[in-house]
């Protein structure tokens, strides 16, 4: 690490710096719109409708898989920001590569998650009040990490054709941004929904 | 086939009355004649190039502005018509449902699409050049939001001829709102509409945060701030933590009504609860959203005018801040008499009146400020001045519908409506007209008549008076708003009269506004200097209207008040000294319009649940995204400095 005594390559330019401060701000709207969604589901877990429960549906197996795969794509994106810091475009999108194939596992394990409950378990989003704020919650992160890979892979081609410069640079280090924050999302689904609706 | 086609236009078309068919000949004509113009006049073009692809936060100012105007318009024609109707017991000018949907557009539009997006653009014109900024900080991200509000409220308002408008009141409760107890298409433009709007708010939010902490002119630390900069940054943040919950609320309402999903309907365990207390946890510091920026402009305008410093700036400040916490700690008082408990009511009534604590310290500031002052009637002061008193009356009553017991008397009645918009007109109303004149050379380089201010203002405030002081008398005597008829015998016939009265002259006052800015833009007077008023804040440091680059050099600032005091000093000329430099400036872009269109195409989609045109219309939306991702290395243009030195002599700033 080369950058402790000046500017990393994203913040150097104005609007870089500007474009990174907007996206933190962004990232505390989104806090709230997930603390939204968080009340609402934990306000309707208990409203099962004689539907199935929580107890019912969830497959410690299946969101431990889950869980693992978000996890180490947010170490894998980390470690991708530690080459944009070396200015190794190589490395970079090598790291941003696997963070990409561990997302798309996450959300196909997620997939195939909510068919299973639809399909098998007859569990839909208009079974009970429960499961709308179960899909809509788990959905939303879900529709966030999609939008993230395909976010991701414009920024990989970008880094592919330019290079390290400071706004290919600003945009690898916001998705950053995004996938980890993700990663925070999902470690409150993992604890409220997961963990508690095999408890509660 | 032939059958088939009528009865889908006739559910497609709001057919049946002839006031619907006459807004349908109008706006066919309307469209007809915009056309033929731009077309004839070899406009569109021009059209093109200055305003549908431009990211000047001055002209997106202005665009916000009269799509306000006309917003105002409307929403005021839907509150005289609702007055119409109950000019006189029993009468049936209007049918229930008529006057359902006329209400529930009248309080959607006034807030959604008239009085946040006249504050945006108020915001736009004034703010970048308060701070000594070229332009905001994400002049692309700018323009997206206009026309995000923009095509929202297009949408929104072709409900009434096309499929039905929604019906449900502007807080759209559930369970009333849901699938089962209205169906058809009329919600659904208010959710979806509302949801495209809000994130083109949530986009002004974050872009003027930004702006304000990073680009200011060097010098001017946070408590040197011209105060409407301050209030736009407290509200900034009120967005920023207050939109993500009105978008969540409209997606579960969205995703009831579209999907079966069980949030907020009465079968299956929803909750038709939690949406009033998801609505109004956005809904409270909303009200906060569009009264705090004019409480900025009244700082300004009371300053100016009174030719004296701000009276306890930093007590303002910190009175806005504490305004802006506690507006998300009183959204239970909307609905006291719900059924919570004792306990939880006291908390609300007790958070609510706190309220009045700050604000009437803001009160006292301007009393002050006015104190010893050479005050000067202008316009803009005039509607300043009125709003302090006016504003108070509906303060104080407010105070008095904080406490819970009595809410249970006027709950609902007509004294909450008198008591919301006396805040709301003699608040938000009178300080965007305030903002209109005071900024208006700056926008077009001509100063509004005064004397048909001077007349609009006296019919405006006065009829406002007619129309809304009654009302309290009326709520107390028992009558409950959005009744669209009443009984005669009851007393409540001379007052519902007067209230009618009022309304018009409201109307009345709004012509006169109307043609005193034509008048205007013919005959006002030039604005030579660039400062009218005698301004204290850098924006009239500038010529007017204001170049593209706002400053040919960016001011030093060394004080508050950083124009007045560069006067004082004689360094005005500082920022139009020869000689000059290229100046840096993003370039315009078409995207966020085409953008805006496909959010349009995919809202409309989805209003009508035709998947075939929703679809295209997000694949539309994400190609525009990407396309921006991929075009935006290198968005930036320089104006030489030769034409900076032009542009600076055509203003006659150089000799």
């Amino acid at each position: 690490m080369e950058t402790t005594n000046h500017t990393p390559i994203e913040y150097s330019t104005e609007e870089g710096s500007n474009k990174i401060l907007g996206f933190w701000v962004f990232l505390g709207a989104e806090i709230v719109l997930f603390s939204a969604l968080f009340s609402v589901y934990l306000v309707l877990h208990s409203h099962t409708a004689g539907g199935p429960t929580s107890k019912d549906l969830f497959e410690v197996r299946e969101f431990m898989i889950e869980t693992f795969l978000l996890l180490i794509s947010s170490f894998t994106c980390g470690l991708g920001t530690i080459e944009l810091r070396r200015h190794n475009v190589k490395g970079l999108v090598a790291w941003l590569v696997i963070t990409l194939l561990l997302g798309l596992g996450f959300v196909g394990m997620e997939l195939n998650e909510f068919i299973t409950y639809v399909t098998v378990e007859h569990a839909t989003i208009q079974t009970s009040a429960f499961l709308s704020g179960f899909f809509v919650l788990v959905g939303t992160h879900g529709a966030h990490v999609s939008l993230g890979i395909v976010w991701m892979i414009c920024v990989v081609i970008q880094l592919l054709r330019r290079g390290v410069t400071p706004v290919t640079a600003r945009k690898a280090f916001i998705i950053g941004l995004y996938w980890h924050f993700l990663d925070v999302v999902w470690i409150f689904i993992f604890t409220a929904v997961y963990l508690t609706g095999l408890v509660l | 086939m032939i059958e088939n086609i009528k009865s889908f236009l006739g559910s497609f078309f709001v057919t049946g009355d002839p006031m619907i068919y006459g807004a349908d000949a109008s706006i066919a004509l309307a469209s007809i004649g915009i056309v033929f113009y731009l077309t004839y006049f070899k406009k569109w073009k021009w059209l093109w190039d200055e305003w549908l692809t431009t990211v000047d936060h001055k002209k997106i100012g202005i665009m916000y502005i009269i799509a306000a105007i006309l917003m105002l318009f409307r929403g005021g024609v839907d509150a005289l018509l609702m007055r119409a109707q109950l000019i006189i017991p029993n009468n049936t000018f209007l049918t229930s449902q008529h006057y359902n949907e006329i209400f529930t557009t009248h309080g959607t539009i006034m807030i959604f699409f008239m009085a946040m997006p006249f504050i945006f653009g108020l915001m736009n014109i004034a703010v970048p050049l308060q701070i000594g900024a070229r332009d905001v900080a994400f002049p692309f991200l700018n323009a997206v939001s206009f026309w995000l509000f923009f095509l929202a409220a297009m949408l929104f308002n072709i409900s009434f001829v096309i499929g039905g408008s929604p019906d449900a009141g502007w807080t759209s409760y559930a369970p009333l709102a849901g699938l089962k107890l209205d169906p058809g298409v009329g919600e659904n433009y208010y959710l979806i509409a509302l949801q495209i709007s809000g994130i083109g708010t949530l986009a002004t939010g974050v872009n003027f945060l930004v702006t304000i902490f990073k680009m200011r002119a060097p010098g001017m630390t946070l408590f040197k701030m011209p105060m409407f900069t301050w209030s736009t940054l407290v509200t900034s943040i009120i967005v920023i933590f207050a939109f993500p919950v009105l978008t969540i609320a409209l997606a579960l309402m969205s995703i009831d009504r579209l999907f079966g999903a069980h949030f907020f309907t009465i079968e299956a365990g929803g909750s038709p609860m939690m949406w009033a207390n998801l609505f109004w946890i956005w809904g409270h510091p909303e009200v906060y959203i569009v009264l705090i920026p004019v409480l900025g402009i009244f700082s300004e305008v009371i300053s100016t005018f009174a030719h004296k410093t701000l009276f306890g700036y930093k007590a303002m400040v910190w009175s806005m801040i504490a305004i802006s916490v506690l507006s998300f700690t009183t959204w239970l008082h909307h609905f006291f008499t719900m059924g919570n408990t004792a306990m939880v009511n006291s908390f609300f009534s007790i958070s609510t009146m706190i309220i009045a604590i700050p604000t009437g310290v803001k009160i006292f500031n301007w009393l002050f400020t006015l104190n010893k002052g050479r005050i000067e009637f202008t316009t803009a002061m005039l509607w300043a001045l009125a709003f302090i008193p006016n504003f108070t009356i509906g303060g104080i009553t407010g105070v008095m519908l904080s406490l819970a017991p009595a809410d249970y008397q006027y709950h609902n009645s007509y004294f909450l409506i008198a008591h919301f918009h006396n805040v709301l007109i003699a608040g938000t109303v009178f300080g965007v007209f305030a903002g209109l004149h005071y900024w208006w050379p700056k926008m077009f380089g001509h100063i509004l008549n005064e004397r048909l201010g001077k007349w609009a203002f006296w019919v405006f405030m006065i009829s406002y008076n007619i129309c809304f002081l009654p009302m309290y008398f009326i709520g107390l005597m028992g009558m409950t708003r959005r009744m669209y008829t009443f009984p005669s015998g009851l007393g409540w016939e001379p007052l519902n009269l007067i209230i009618t009265l009022g309304a018009f002259g409201m109307g009345v006052g709004f012509l006169i506004m109307v043609w005193m800015i034509v008048y205007s833009a013919k005959y006002g007077k030039r604005d030579t200097t660039g400062d009218p008023w005698n301004g204290r804040t850098l924006e009239w440091a500038t010529s007017s209207p204001a170049p593209e680059y706002n400053f040919a050099h960016i001011p030093q600032v060394e004080t508050v008040d950083a124009f007045a005091h560069m006067k004082e000093k004689g360094t005005a000329d500082s920022i139009y000294k020869a000689p000059f430099q290229a100046i840096h400036m993003p370039n315009d872009s078409g995207i966020p319009f085409i953008l805006s269109v496909f959010f349009f195409i995919a809202g409309f989609g989805l209003v009508f649940e035709w998947y075939w045109m929703a679809i295209p219309g997000a694949i539309g939306i994400v190609v525009c995204m990407i396309l921006r991702s991929f075009k935006d290395h290198d968005d930036h243009h320089h104006i030489p400095a030769e034409e900076v030195e032009q542009t600076e002599r055509a203003a006659g700033r150089l000799s």
